[in-house]
Formats: structure tokens, sequence, C-alpha cells
């Protein structure tokens, strides 16, 4: 069982949290085109290695920032999100 | 040398000492310019490779793959076939691959150990039993045989599951195929490569794909470990790994990379002859011919690379192996593994021209692209050979997230394998 560090609660187990998708995925204008809404909803970058993601911890329910390597499954920072998101 | 498998040339060859039989393929050095370059060597590839020499005729074809043949998520899988599902497009797709299985053995010359021992999926309420009634009525209207099994006939065939009256879980009923059912993973890669290389398909391994080479905004070759390839037309079929390639040819896609586990356990007598899986714990299980009662269940729920199952998602497979069968509590595990597969947001495959013209994708399969090897094989060679769609393949283009035409299985049909 890993460890993931919810930046209100502290270290929980993984099975408390649920992956939301990328980070940095910022949803478009009303005016958006077709093609960036649906880059928007459906595709992501997958990233081998070190990646950003939105996490939620399922028990206090916020959303985070998770830094972490897909690969190593190594958690190298967890941060609160600031601002309107 | 003997080429041909018999019970002849075994005969012949055990006399001989075992001396005579050929090489299953050969281990070409790669030409610098093929008709077609195929990036992956699991099963997806392989038949692409096979029915495009065997179908279309394409002389010059190359499979590229970066380990060894089957040893991504073919050679990982436990080997549930089926063609159940709840769209006519999925339908048209997996059936096609059904029965293409029934004969691949004889067509390939390669015993795949294809055992069609029915597929049962458990029901475990009255309202879940209306919705199985669907799924069996959308199945017969689709042309694929199924049948709605009552408590009575699920427990006359499996009755080592849990009937107890306070069973978590209770058996109302199950779907069933009876035409799903196991096949050899390894053979399946290993028969398709060896057919492919009798029809002149050079296919090369411990070779990996970097980059690709553009020229005026199309793809005409690719960049390996071992030196540049050219290419009238480039397939990707490289399953988890869509991403990484995706992102060198330089666009995305609606593909997220997890891990899914399975596990065996230590032989032990015949005792379970189908294969049956209960959405309610998410657990699927088989035997296989060594006697292993073949285990697996959903996805990790952490994104990865990482082709190694995780704790949590073990332990809630194996309980839910437990409440399906108490009689497995003195079972010993023998092996547990993973590995990287390629999900979709409609848990449906993604077919045709990648966003890069001249590059072409066949992935996304996630859970359940064994079952779909001479299928996708029999498509993307189309898809290769021709630049464009096959009938059957259409509906899975790239295009049906930018046009909202989903095929949404993991709602239509519960659990994909
Ligand atoms: C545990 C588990 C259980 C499963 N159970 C079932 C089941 O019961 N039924 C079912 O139908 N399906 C099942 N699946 C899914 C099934 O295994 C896959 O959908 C199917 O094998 C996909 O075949 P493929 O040829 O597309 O991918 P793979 O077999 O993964 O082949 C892709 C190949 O591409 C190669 N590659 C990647 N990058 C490069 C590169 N840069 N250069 C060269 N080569 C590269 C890889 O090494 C790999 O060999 C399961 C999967 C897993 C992991
Ligand atoms: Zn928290």
């Amino acid at each position: 069982m890993q460890l993931f560090t919810c930046p209100f609660c502290g270290p929980r187990p993984e099975t408390e949290f649920h992956f939301g998708g990328d980070a940095d995925n910022d949803r478009p204008g009303a005016e958006a085109s077709d093609a960036s809404w649906t880059d928007y909803l459906f595709f992501r970058h997958n990233r081998k290695g070190p990646a950003r993601e939105i996490w939620m911890h399922l028990s206090c329910r916020e959303a985070f920032l998770m830094e972490r390597d897909t690969v190593t499954h190594t958690v190298t920072a967890t941060l609160a999100l600031g601002g309107e998101a | 040398m003997t080429r041909h498998y018999s019970a002849l040339s075994v005969l012949k060859e055990g006399l001989n000492g075992q001396k005579g039989w050929a090489q299953a393929w050969r281990s070409p050095s790669l030409a610098d310019r093929y008709d077609v370059v195929i990036i992956g060597g699991g099963g997806q590839g392989l038949a692409t490779a096979y029915y495009l020499a065997k179908t279309h005729g394409v002389k010059r074809i190359a499979v590229i793959e970066r380990g060894w043949l089957g040893g991504g998520n073919t050679g990982r899988n436990t080997t549930a076939i089926r063609s159940n599902y709840y769209y006519p497009e999925s339908t048209e797709l997996y059936d096609l691959s059904l029965r293409l299985y029934e004969t691949l053995g004889k067509e390939l010359n390669y015993n795949i150990m294809l055992s069609q021992r029915g597929m049962m999926q458990i029901v475990s309420s009255p309202a879940e039993m209306e919705m199985a009634a669907r799924q069996v009525n959308a199945m017969q209207v689709n042309g694929v045989e199924a049948e709605l099994l009552s408590r009575a006939e699920v427990q006359r065939r499996v009755p080592i599951y849990n009937y107890a009256p306070d069973a978590r879980y209770p058996v109302y009923g199950a779907i069933y195929q009876a035409r799903a059912g196991v096949a050899r993973h390894d053979a399946v890669a290993w028969g398709y490569a060896r057919a492919a290389d009798s029809l002149g398909v050079d296919i090369l391994q411990q070779c990996e794909v970097q980059g690709f080479i553009v020229e005026a905004g199309r793809c005409v070759g690719v960049q390996t470990s071992k030196g540049e390839i050219r290419a009238e037309r480039v397939g990707m079929v490289v399953a988890g790994s869509s991403g990484v390639m995706a992102e060198k040819a330089g666009f995305r896609l609606p593909i997220t990379s997890y891990t899914l586990q399975a596990c065996v356990s230590e032989p032990v007598k015949p005792i379970f002859d189908t294969v049956l899986v209960s959405p309610m714990t998410g657990t699927y299980v088989s035997q296989s011919d060594k006697g292993e009662m073949v285990i697996g269940g959903g996805l990790d729920r952490v994104p990865s690379y990482g082709q190694r199952g995780n704790l949590p998602q073990l332990e809630t497979v194996l309980s839910g192996l437990l409440e399906m069968f108490p009689i497995f509590r003195q079972l010993r595990l023998l092996r547990q593994w993973g590995g990287t597969v390629d999900v979709t947001p409609d848990s449906s495959p993604i077919f045709g021209e990648s966003p890069l013209p001249g590059l072409f994708i066949n992935g996304g399969w996630g859970t359940g692209g064994f079952k779909a090897i001479p299928a996708g094989g029999t498509l993307f060679a189309h898809i290769l050979a021709t630049g464009g769609h096959h009938p059957i393949s259409r509906p899975f283009d790239l295009n049906r997230f930018r046009t909202g035409h989903l095929l949404d299985e993991a709602a239509g049909a519960g659990i994909a394998h």
C-alpha cells in the first residue's frame, strides 16, 4: 500500500484518492472550436515518467496537484491548488 | 527441414532426434525501405502483418518490436475470448474476431489451444436480472448467441460457487455465451509471427522505434535503435505505449495507461470448466490446462507505466475470488504480474489514420484486446493497404470523440476483458 500526502490531511493510503486527470488541462471558453473542446474533454498527455496530475482526496473532497513518476510511482510533491482552481 | 506441423511431422522428428525442425521465423536484418512498417510485435501487430501479406498481397512489410514477440500485454493477458458486447458496432468487431479464432489454428498451422468452454457472467439481484435479459436480447438481436441461465442452471454447471443463503452477492442467474472461451496467448503471437514470416514479412526484435521521419507534414518512416527505415505507411500498434509514441509524433490521444494485473494459483486437479466473472466483485477466473486458477479483475486505480500491480487492487480481486469460491481459501498463489493497458474514455479501441498523415493507429484496446487480435489484424491490414476504413473499423475512428459517437461498452456491457 502506497501513501499519498494530501496537502490538507497528510499521508493517507492510496485507496483514499481518486485520479482526476492531467494538470494544466484548462477549460476553454464558450467560443471554443470543436477541436479544442474535444482536446480538452478527451485527449491526454499520458506521460511516461514525471507527470503533473490532479487528484482528489475522497475523504476530505479536496482536489490538489500531485507530481509523480508514472514508472517508479515516486511522489515528488503534492500541492494545494491556488486561486480559482 | 520440417516446416509443417502435423502428427506425422512430430513422429518423424521424434524418430530423428528433433534435429530437422525449421526455425519458426527468421531474424533478418532490416532493409532501409518497406511498403509498410508496423511498430509493435504484440498479437495485434503480428496479425496485421500476416493479413497485409496474406489478404492484400503487400510485399515488403516489417514488424519492429523493442522487446520480444508477445512480451507486452499479449503475453500477460488472461486470454478470455468472447463477443458478448452490447452495441452492434462492437458485436460486428468482436464476433468477427471470435469467428476467425474458431478456424485460426488450422489457418496458421499452429495450435493456439482454443477452448470454447463458455463464459458466465453472474447476476446478483432481481434488478440486474432484468438488465441481463436486456443484454442477452441485445446480443441475440445483433446475431450473437446468448443465454440467460437460471440460478439452478448456474448451480448445476458450477457447483463450487458460493450459494450460501447469506452470500454477499447471491446468484440469481447468469448471462452465458457458449462460444466464448480461452486460448494460449503466446501461441497466438507465435502462430501469426511464423505465418507472417513464411509470407516474407521481416520481423525484428530488440529494436526500438525512437521517432518518426516527417517530410512535408507526412510520416515517411521511423528512426529506430538500428537506424532509419522508410515506409509508404507506418502503423503503430503499441498498446500501453501509445501515449509515448503519440508524443514523439506530435499529437495526443484519448488514452490513459493503467496497470491491469492478474495472478495464477498453484495447479490443482480439474475443478472448474468455464470462464466466470462477477461484475459485483469485479473478479473473473478460469482454470488453465496446467490446472492453475487464472485470476483477474479491474484496473489499478493509479495511472502507471510500471508493469506491476499494486497491492490494494490485488486484495480486492482476491477477496472477490474468495467471496465467489470459498473453496479456494486454501489455494496458494504462484505468480502475480501486471501489464500496461491503453484505456480510452469509452472502453472501445481506436483505428485509423492519426493526426500525422501517413501514420496509422491501432490501439486503445485497454483490458480486452486479446480476443480481438484476429479482427484487429484484419481491419488494420485493410486500413494500411487501402489508406481508408473497413466498414467494421469506421465507427472506431478517432473522430468519434469530436462527433460524440462514443461506443461506451463499459456502460453497455459491463466489465471488459
Ligand atoms: C493482466 C491482463 C489481463 C488481460 N486479460 C485479457 C483477457 O482476458 N481478454 C482479452 O481479450 N484481453 C485481455 N487483456 C488485454 C490484452 O492483453 C491486450 O489488449 C492485447 O494483448 C493488446 O495487444 P497489442 O498487440 O495491441 O499489445 P501488446 O501485446 O502490448 O504489444 C505492443 C508491443 O509494442 C511494443 N512496443 C512499444 N513501444 C515500442 C517502440 N517504441 N518500439 C518498438 N516496439 C514497441 C511492446 O514491446 C509490445 O510488445 C489483458 C491485459 C492484461 C495486462
Ligand atoms: Zn484530504
